[in-house]
């Protein structure tokens, strides 16, 4: 052990360079978020996943985020155990039926303020998956949605952009040009 | 001792039905083979409902496979899971989609269906009205002290949702019960009448983390079913692509293990790794996860020079670093500590549900579908299929390393043997329905795809059978006597897909 970690001390970095943000991501947030939130939220973010019905695709590229190349905890973000503790609710899946009740009582417990964000092709309007008799639709047709970051899966580049846009817009932090700062 | 084929060949013989013969049984024959299975002779691969009709595919010592069907009036058929409980679940679920009504069935709460669906029997020739929502009754342990922990389906990992509701005796469980069906889609009643283009995306769509699995079960039994030869290096490309499924998704819980004993560095190193395999694989294949790069008649494009190129230099790099990993996990004694005899499965039980993938493997059972039935290019390629006996976590994990090593010399000599020219045909329906079944090594186990074309060329019936179904109910028992607090540990060592299983 104390070979490798002597190694990671000699070896570069293996994390990316933040990412740019598009403004389509931004004014999207722009609208969604109000001042209020932005000053009392600081950067950082607590997430809390729920998977309302996904085919577990999307739930790998979240893992991949905690990963040294994605790093996300260097921007503030933070998986959290509980809705409780959470300050955005990352929904992924078609909603189902069977799932509807929890993501609804999910979404209760989290405290104000609060943002959801819809993960993958799914979380928008059911996907592949629209039509079923098993399946309600996209996450809006249960909770509020902030702001949709698509993809089957979104790759984890997408899912940070996503969330950076999230958390400057919180933070009232976009540049004009959309880009990331600091 | 009958064999499977003298059951088949004594009774109705479904034309059309390929690679494996199927045939329409009366009730006794039926029941012949249930004994076999509860004599632990014959092992279940799969059992499925459809209107009034139920299937079972089933595997005998000759490790000769085969489809017995049953019809049944009203839905009634001799339950199997009576005499052998691996088909509980399977029949229960068979009940709520198809309306079927085993007979002597143990166990008849409903299973997928929570009462949400606004419809009962969804797949029946008539659905009934909305089944109406009622608790669960979970089964009861008694005895002084016990008490239960109610546990998700919101989980607190980034995990899927289901629900265990473990009793437990101080630290101790005494018996954990699990309920399922959360993440339940409605994927073969969406197959029904899709054409076989979009069918092939709802499979690859089963459970993310065996996209390519999927795919290529669900192509094979389409070509099974049509006739259709893909080409041959579209059948070396979707080996090269199954092996480095494997490859990424057993690095990842190789890492997520030893993270559950809160042994981060393990995570972080076999993090980067199973990072590289994705990064590789959407440099040659143009998909992290190879999504929809598998389809019936062969593969969606090619891979070129600076693709295997990638994937080279993948090999090269964990070919470097993994053996370091291994030895640390293997020196580490307060890793061993958590792994070593936690969450022990025994290889009798091991054997009745015949557990696949590493489950299977790690308690002695030594079955790999790219051995046997063996599907090409298998049967050209050198690889070991690695079996211990000891059940226990530990056990998993190092059927997992060996299997990191197998997949590594797989996708090498591969690379090296890659024949060329083209890698898609065109699929075209025949005449009168047809039938076709696969089953495909996925990293977690057989995987079993049953479907129908009718002779429009659409999906009348597909069947997607995932490993986990046989793997979900031996947690259930791996996990007895263990502390709750090393839950997740087993939970991961076995890391059975809830959408895989939900459908």
């Amino acid at each position: 052990m104390r070979k490798l970690l002597f190694e990671s001390l000699i070896r570069p970095p293996l994390t990316e360079r933040p990412p740019q943000v598009s403004n389509a991501a931004v004014d999207e947030l722009g609208r969604a978020l109000d001042g209020m939130a932005r000053r009392k939220l600081g950067r950082s973010l607590s997430i809390r996943a729920v998977d309302a019905g996904s085919c577990n695709g999307c739930e790998l590229e979240m893992h991949a985020l905690n990963n040294a190349f994605y790093d996300i905890e260097r921007f503030g973000f933070r998986f959290v155990a509980s809705p409780r503790h959470a300050d955005v609710l990352m929904v992924t899946g078609p909603v189902t039926k069977n799932m509807r009740e929890a993501l609804k009582r999910t979404y209760e417990a989290t405290p104000n303020p609060k943002w959801v964000v819809a993960l993958g092709d799914c979380a928008k309007d059911g996907g592949c998956f629209a039509g079923s008799y098993a399946v309600v639709g996209g996450v809006s047709d249960v909770v509020p949605v902030d702001l949709h970051i698509p993809g089957c899966p979104p790759p984890p580049i997408e899912i940070l952009k996503g969330l950076i846009a999230l958390l400057d817009g919180a933070n009232g932090k976009a540049g004009k040009d959309g880009a990331v700062q600091g | 001792m009958p064999a499977l084929a003298d059951i088949i060949a004594a009774d109705r013989q479904v034309e059309h039905h390929a690679p494996w013969p199927r045939a329409v049984v009366a009730p006794k024959a039926w029941n012949l083979a249930v004994e076999q299975l509860a004599a632990g002779r014959w092992s279940l691969l799969g059992l499925w409902g459809e209107p009034d009709k139920v299937h079972m595919a089933l595997l005998d010592e000759a490790q000769t496979i085969g489809v017995i069907s049953m019809d049944c009036r009203g839905g009634r058929y001799p339950s199997v899971g009576q005499h052998h409980s691996p088909a509980l679940r399977l029949e229960r679920a068979a009940a709520d989609l198809f309306g079927l009504a085993p007979q002597g069935l143990p166990d008849s709460r409903r299973w997928l269906d929570h009462g949400q669906w606004g419809v009962s029997h969804p797949l029946a020739a008539r659905p009934g009205g909305p089944a109406v929502a009622s608790s669960y009754r979970f089964l009861t342990a008694e005895g002084e002290g016990l008490h239960q922990i109610p546990v998700g389906p919101v989980h607190a990992g980034i995990i899927e949702p289901g629900h265990f509701r473990f009793t437990a005796g101080g630290e101790t469980v005494v018996r954990l019960e699990e309920r399922l069906g959360y993440v339940h889609k409605g994927i073969e009643g969406l197959m029904q009448g899709a054409s076989i283009d979009r069918a092939a995306k709802l499979a690859g769509r089963t459970s993310g983390d065996s996209t390519v699995a999927y795919s290529l079960a669900f192509a094979r039994a389409v070509e099974a079913a049509l006739g259709i030869a893909p080409p041959p290096r579209a059948i070396w490309l979707r080996a090269l692509m199954a092996e480095l499924e494997r490859l990424a998704n057993h690095l990842g819980d190789i890492g997520a293990i030893c993270n559950d004993a809160a042994f981060a560095i393990m995570h972080a190193h076999c993090g980067v790794l199973r990072e590289r395999v994705l990064r590789a694989a959407d440099a040659a294949f143009g998909h992290r996860l190879m999504r929809d790069r598998i389809l019936p008649g062969g593969t969606a494009g090619d891979l070129n020079e600076a693709g295997a190129d990638a994937i080279r230099s993948l090999v090269a790099e964990i070919r470097r670093r993994f053996p370091h990993l291994v030895e640390l996990y293997d020196n580490t004694a307060s890793l061993q500590d958590r792994t070593v005899a936690t969450g022990r499965l025994k290889g009798e039980l091991a054997r009745q549900y015949a557990a696949g993938g590493y489950v299977g493997r790690a308690s002695g059972r030594d079955f790999d579908a790219r051995r046997v039935p063996g599907y090409a290019p298998y049967d050209e390629l050198a690889f070991d299929v690695p079996v211990l006996q000891e059940g226990d976590v530990n056990a998993r994990v190092w059927i997992r390393v060996r299997e990191v090593e197998q997949s590594l010399s797989l996708v090498e000599q591969i690379l090296g043997r890659l024949p060329a020219g083209p890698t898609l045909v065109e699929v075209a329906a025949l005449e009168g329905a047809r039938e076709g079944m696969a089953l495909v090594e996925g990293f977690r186990g057989d995987i079993l795809v049953w479907l129908r074309i009718g002779e429009d060329g659409l999906i009348e019936r597909c069947h997607l059978r995932d490993p986990s179904w046989f793997q979900w109910p031996l947690l259930e028992a791996a996990i007895e006597g263990n502390i709750v607090a090393d839950f997740p540990l087993c939970n991961k060592s076995f890391n059975c897909s809830y959408s895989g299983h939900d459908l």
